[in-house]
């Protein structure tokens, strides 16, 4: 295959009236979906110069309607970005400014805000798009000149510092992904997955494109019902939702209001995770309502397609224990590197990907592609690029890989190296604790455990992290937070809790 | 009997710089979302003498601030 919507015209064929892209006000089948994305990528090809291997940047909601105007982009032979419409104009100025789209798909919602944006690039409602009369001929010429190097999309990642980076994913790192995605966890025409991740997260990949491979529906869930976990539990209900793969956060929220003993369990035969690290105790929680389920916890950056390495629940873990990120997935190599030498077999080392799910590089990035992309400096003998993960990972005693917190982020604490991961898997356990995150205030070198709970359990919390970790661990303040701060994404946010200190 | 203001208050306590009319939708119009409405209630439980289970967490009970007063007085008197 060269092209991601291989993937489609062979789902649309097998399965024209099965369910493809549903989100609360719109249903559509996969002979629906095919012919939306006709439409719009026929819209797009016939701009002046057409946008094949152009960028075309979406400005819509997380809807079914984004992602035909996605796929409609792929369709008319561009690659695409989505843009999140609740950042500030200036943040999405800063990358249309890197991106320069060839086009800017909206929908009548969000055109005023569109317009403002783009500048110089034309403005497509998504809305005339997608009734435009497809032609096939045009699709077809432009599908004939495309390979499988070619990019899919670029993803913009918020990274730490200034700029955004716009990870750039061609059709061959998708294909990959989405076979290995698809067939380790069983994708078919009768998965129904659960989105809650927004189309310009990674995670969302393996939502869309699994769903592509297999023929499962994918529903996008409303995002104000995860303020409201058991109407969120009767929609999933309702939609005949079977699997989730959702960011750790999102199950926490079910996990703390136990919304899963207030109402019917819906049915749910897969659960997936990835993002951020996974609280012990809430998918212990998450374990005793779905004893036969599949459990993974899955690890990958945006510069992996989505993920390189996944863990299936094979044992109990404690609540205080932490789970391990796995192996390889298939057509994934992982290196564990201490600078340029491979670690010994008990060292903490930098995460190393190579292989088919490696994006291309930061686009119109080349020196900040030139940091994190490298030759892989183990092997010589012919060119080979890896991706260094900036992640700490070892291995333990069952040949498992164990992730350790970021390289950078390390603390340097009373002469100890110390992991704040560490620190919160401890804490979690505790009674009465719906979140927490420990963050080290280095101008005071002290460590800070921020926390959210029904009640203040400070005591409780310093009392049990005594027990558990050495003097040189201890939390020195402990900080009740009435919520913890989210990011856009759903994940706990440091840069927040950071300004905090 | 606690008043509108009362809970428009803490409502823009929770959200700086949002300062909603009695009958204003705040959750579909994303006025609110998970992270504000998590906060709201632990300033309910906090304020008043009630308790918020995960059966009067949902979307009718938040909809407008007037909504959640009706709520916090029905609570009230359980």
């Amino acid at each position: 295959m060269r092209h991601i919507l291989e993937l489609l015209d062979r789902t649309a064929a097998a399965c024209p009236q099965g369910y493809s892209f549903c989100d609360e006000t719109e249903s559509n089948t996969w002979a629906q979906t095919a012919r939306a994305v006709q439409a719009v990528g026929t819209a797009l090809a016939g701009l002046p110069g057409g946008v094949q291997r152009k960028p075309v940047a979406i400005y819509m909601e997380r809807c079914a309607g984004a992602v035909h105007a996605m796929l409609g982009g792929l369709a008319a032979g561009g690659f695409y970005t989505v843009l999140d419409t609740a950042q500030p104009p200036e943040r999405v100025r800063a990358i249309l400014d890197q991106l320069e789209p060839a086009a800017l798909l909206t929908d009548a919602a969000h055109a005023d805000g569109a317009k403002s944006l783009a500048g110089q690039c034309p403005v497509l409602s998504y809305e005339t798009a997608a009734a435009t009369p497809p032609d096939s001929g045009t699709l077809e010429a432009v599908r004939a000149g495309m390979i499988d190097t070619d990019l899919a999309y670029v993803l913009f990642t918020s990274g730490s510092t200034g700029l955004p980076k716009g990870v750039a994913v061609t059709h061959r790192n998708v294909l990959a992904y989405s076979e290995w995605v698809a067939d380790t966890f069983g994708f078919g025409p009768r998965t129904v997955l659960g989105n809650q991740t927004p189309f310009y997260f990674s995670m969302s990949v393996t939502d869309l494109y699994g769903a592509l491979r297999s023929g499962a529906c994918v529903q996008v869930l409303p995002k104000r019902l995860f303020s409201f976990p058991v109407q969120l539990l009767e929609y999933l209900c309702a939609r005949r939702v079977n699997t989730l793969y959702w960011v750790p956060s999102a199950l926490g929220i079910v996990a703390n209001w136990k919304a899963l003993d207030y109402t019917a369990a819906p049915a749910l035969h897969t659960i997936l995770f990835a993002g951020e690290v996974m609280p012990t105790a809430k998918l212990n929680y998450w374990r005793a309502h779905y004893p036969g389920a599949r459990f993974a916890n899955l690890y990958g950056p945006t510069e992996t397609t989505d993920i390189c390495a996944y863990y299936e629940l094979d044992r109990a873990f404690a609540d205080d224990e932490s789970l391990p990120i796995g192996r390889a997935c298939r057509n994934c190599g992982l290196l564990i590197l201490c600078g340029d030498r491979p670690a010994a077999p008990d060292e903490a080392g930098e995460l190393c990907v190579r292989g088919s799910f490696v994006a291309a590089g930061y686009y119109r990035q080349p020196e900040k592609t030139a940091e994190r992309f490298v030759p892989n400096p183990v092997q010589g003998a012919y060119p080979e690029i890896i991706y260094r993960t900036g992640d700490l990972v070892r291995t333990n005693d069952r040949g498992e890989l164990v992730y350790c917190g970021r390289l950078d982020n390390q603390i340097k604490h009373m002469g100890y190296r110390i992991e704040p991961g560490d620190i919160e898997t401890a804490a979690f356990g505790q009674d009465k604790l719906d979140d927490c995150a420990c963050l080290y205030d280095a101008a005071r070198d002290k460590l800070v455990l921020f926390f959210q709970a029904k009640r203040d359990v400070t005591e409780e919390l310093r009392a049990r992290l005594a027990e558990r970790l050495p003097p040189y661990m201890q939390p020195a303040e402990y900080r009740r937070l009435r919520q913890m701060p989210h990011n856009a994404n759903g994940k706990v946010d440091r840069k927040a809790l950071a300004a905090m200190l | 009997m606690h008043t509108i203001e009362e809970i428009i208050g803490m409502i823009e306590e929770v959200k700086p710089g949002l300062h909603p009319a009695p009958e204003e939708e705040l959750v579909k119009s994303g006025k609110l979302d998970s992270v504000d409405i998590m906060s709201l209630v632990m300033a309910l439980t906090g304020e008043f003498d009630i308790e918020i289970t995960p059966l009067d967490l949902k979307e009718e009970n938040f909809r407008t601030p007037q909504a959640i007063l009706a709520m916090v007085e029905r609570l009230e008197e359980e």
